[in-house]
């Protein structure tokens, strides 16, 4: 049984559809990241799970138990909020232990369980100090030791890192790892931030306008988009307009400005006849002198180095294509250049509005 | 910039003027006069220094007078506490077009001159008011209640008067309020009340403090209501000071009652920004 689940979870404000249609389960331990753009309806979903939001339709279910209708402090899930939320007017022992004082604890285990959490999060000594005297790294630490103290069945984070400049970023990304592993907690979290869900997590949910584009491992989401929207807007894609040709098992060959192409088919079954696109890596692209078997002939119009490897940028088939590589020394702009690639390293996505 | 910062300077210079001459020079004026003596007859005082004053309001007639004025103050602001707090949290909480109409059905009294709307109260808590007449019109009651010159009727009154400052007061704190504390409270497992008295009430306290503030220190001072809705069922330090200047000629002793109402709303304040309250919160329009 799914530690947390939701079902077909719909949501509109003002008649502004927000979430439409979104299913998903985690597992005991799991590190889920819901990734989108803004506006895409993540927060919505992860105050829904809360309890903070009601969905106008669909359940949210916690260990099988409907928990949809109760209201927030009857769930045992706990959030990290975006701008951390901590109470101004009590210094970091009493923002720790505030769950814990609501139910009941008395001061020497309170006091036990602060102690341990500042442990866990690298912050002994800190009991005393307001929030208003804490850097934003120290804030962080103290609404993640909030959350955690109460040991929820689910932690719910709402773009943490966000307000944390790019070096402290990375750092607490570890950290945060460090802690969910340590712990053993189910973390739904949530960023607009490829790398880091990449980095961090166990299964990435990318959402747009509401649904789930594709859930799926890291690699998946990665290696095998099954949507334009998720190729595009996970790393430096080449998404190569053309019309496939035929299927053959998981391989499929494409035309692309008449050329043929040989692409692994991903997520997504094409058919013959279909306008698709064939999704590259920059760095999958292998660029030569010579013409191969499946191969699109090109002109380099541009290079650039860019710390360790050059982009370079090939007009093939009226399309741009980029490369990324580490020996592009024999290609300059005007070169005529052979592309190629590993079909087992493409997909294959539906063009948008097919 | 040091020449634009002096023009600055020059530009209170009038204010300052004003405020030295009318209300600085008038107050120590108040206060030497409660030293001086009066002469047996007449409006007059001779320069002969002494305590008398403020010997004679150790009177306990007249140190009643001083506790009835305190107890209808701490009254009123309790009452204001208890409607206008809710009434500032629930404006603040409000989006859209109903939060404007709220604010204008406070702000709306005070086009009027308060004078005249006691006046109004008057008639409408009158044996044969409209109040009176409606409750025997539709058989609740069969002799008119006795509404005006009552307790209840000055009470109600001051709280008429003065709850405008407090709702405004605390809306200004709640409205500036992070809601999402409040969000986190609850997702920290404390139910809605636990979070109001936990989260709520210690964020908006400064704006609860001033309202506090600005309701208590008129109202301690306030006798026009008292004299219209209470029909002087009990003296307050406001007629009696009035009393004393207009009736019995003795300017020394109404002085010295002043001092003592002045002292009072400095301890309040001096209170006021102990409990980490800022004097700019107080200044409202």
């Amino acid at each position: 049984m799914a530690l947390l689940e939701i079902q077909s979870l719909v949501k509109s404000f003002d008649g502004q559809p927000v979430l439409r249609d979104i299913s998903l389960s985690a597992q005991k331990g799991e590190f889920i990241t819901l990734l989108g753009p803004s506006g895409c309806g993540k927060t919505t979903t992860l105050r829904i799970i809360a309890g903070l939001e009601r969905p106008d339709s669909g359940r949210v279910l916690l260990n099988g138990q409907d928990v949809t209708d109760l209201p927030p402090d009857k769930r045992n899930v706990n959030t990290v909020f975006q701008n951390y939320a901590l109470f101004p007017h009590m210094n970091v022992e009493k923002n720790i232990s505030y769950g814990l004082r609501v139910r009941g604890a008395k001061k020497k285990d309170w006091q036990d369980c602060v102690a341990e959490m500042l442990k866990l999060v690298q912050l002994e000594g800190y009991e005393k100090r307001m929030p208003a005297k804490l850097s934003g790294g120290q804030r962080q630490r103290v609404a993640i030791a909030r959350a955690v103290v109460l040991n929820p069945d689910a932690l719910l984070l709402d773009e943490p890192l966000g307000a944390l400049d790019l070096q402290l970023r990375r750092q607490m990304q570890r950290e945060l790892k460090i802690i969910q592993q340590r712990i053993g907690i189910t973390f739904i979290y949530i960023t607009h931030d490829q790398e880091e869900a990449l980095n961090m997590s166990d299964r990435i949910a990318v959402m747009r306008d509401g649904r789930f584009e594709q859930v799926g491992t890291p690699e998946e989401i990665y290696e095998k988009p099954q949507t334009r929207f998720v190729a595009g807007f996970i790393g430096q894609t080449n998404l190569l307009d053309g019309e496939v040709i035929s299927v053959d098992g998981s391989m499929a060959k494409v035309s692309v400005g008449g050329e043929c192409v040989l692409s692994a088919v991903g997520g997504y079954m094409p058919r013959a006849g279909e306008k698709a696109s064939v999704c590259v890596r920059a760095e999958r692209v292998h660029l030569s002198k010579e013409k191969t078997a499946f191969s699109l002939t090109g002109i380099v119009t541009d290079r650039r180095y860019a710390g360790g490897v050059m982009r370079i940028t090939i007009e093939a088939a009226g399309q741009t294509i980029f490369a990324q590589t580490e020996n592009a020394g024999a290609f300059a702009p005007g070169d005529t250049a052979y592309i190629s690639w590993d079909a087992n390293a493409s997909a294959i996505v539906p063009q948008e509005g097919a | 910039m040091k020449a634009r910062r002096s023009g600055g300077r020059l530009m209170t210079l009038p204010i300052l003027v004003w405020m030295t001459l009318f209300v600085g020079a008038a107050l120590i004026y108040v206060v030497i006069l409660s030293f001086l003596t009066r002469t047996p007859e007449g409006f007059g005082v001779t320069n002969a220094f002494t305590l008398d004053n403020y010997r004679k309001l150790l009177d306990p007639k007249y140190l009643k007078v001083l506790w009835q004025s305190v107890r209808l103050a701490i009254h009123t602001t309790l009452i204001c506490v208890l409607i206008g707090y809710p009434f500032g949290y629930f404006m603040a909480r409000t989006k859209g077009a109903w939060r404007g109409i709220l604010m204008l059905l406070v702000i709306v009294p005070f086009w009027t001159n308060a004078l005249v709307r006691i006046y109004g109260w008057r008639i409408l808590l009158m044996a044969n008011g409209p109040i009176n007449e409606f409750l025997k019109a539709i058989g609740l009651i069969e002799q008119p209640l006795k509404l005006l010159n009552t307790y209840g009727a000055v009470l109600l009154g001051m709280v008429y008067a003065l709850i405008p400052f407090m709702i405004l007061s605390t809306y200004a704190s709640a409205e500036k309020m992070d809601w999402s504390l409040v969000e986190a409270g609850r997702d920290l497992g404390a139910g809605a009340a636990r979070v109001f008295f936990t989260v709520t009430v210690p964020q908006t306290l400064p704006g609860l403090l001033s309202g506090c503030v600005l309701v208590f220190v008129p109202s301690v001072g306030l006798f026009f209501i008292s004299d219209l809705l209470g029909g002087a069922t009990e003296a307050l330090a406001g007629s009696l000071i009035r009393d004393q200047l207009l009736k019995s000629r003795d300017m020394p002793f109404a002085a010295a009652l002043s001092v003592v109402l002045l002292a009072l709303t400095c301890v309040i304040l001096l209170l006021y920004s102990r409990a980490g309250g800022k004097s700019s919160n107080l200044s409202l329009f």
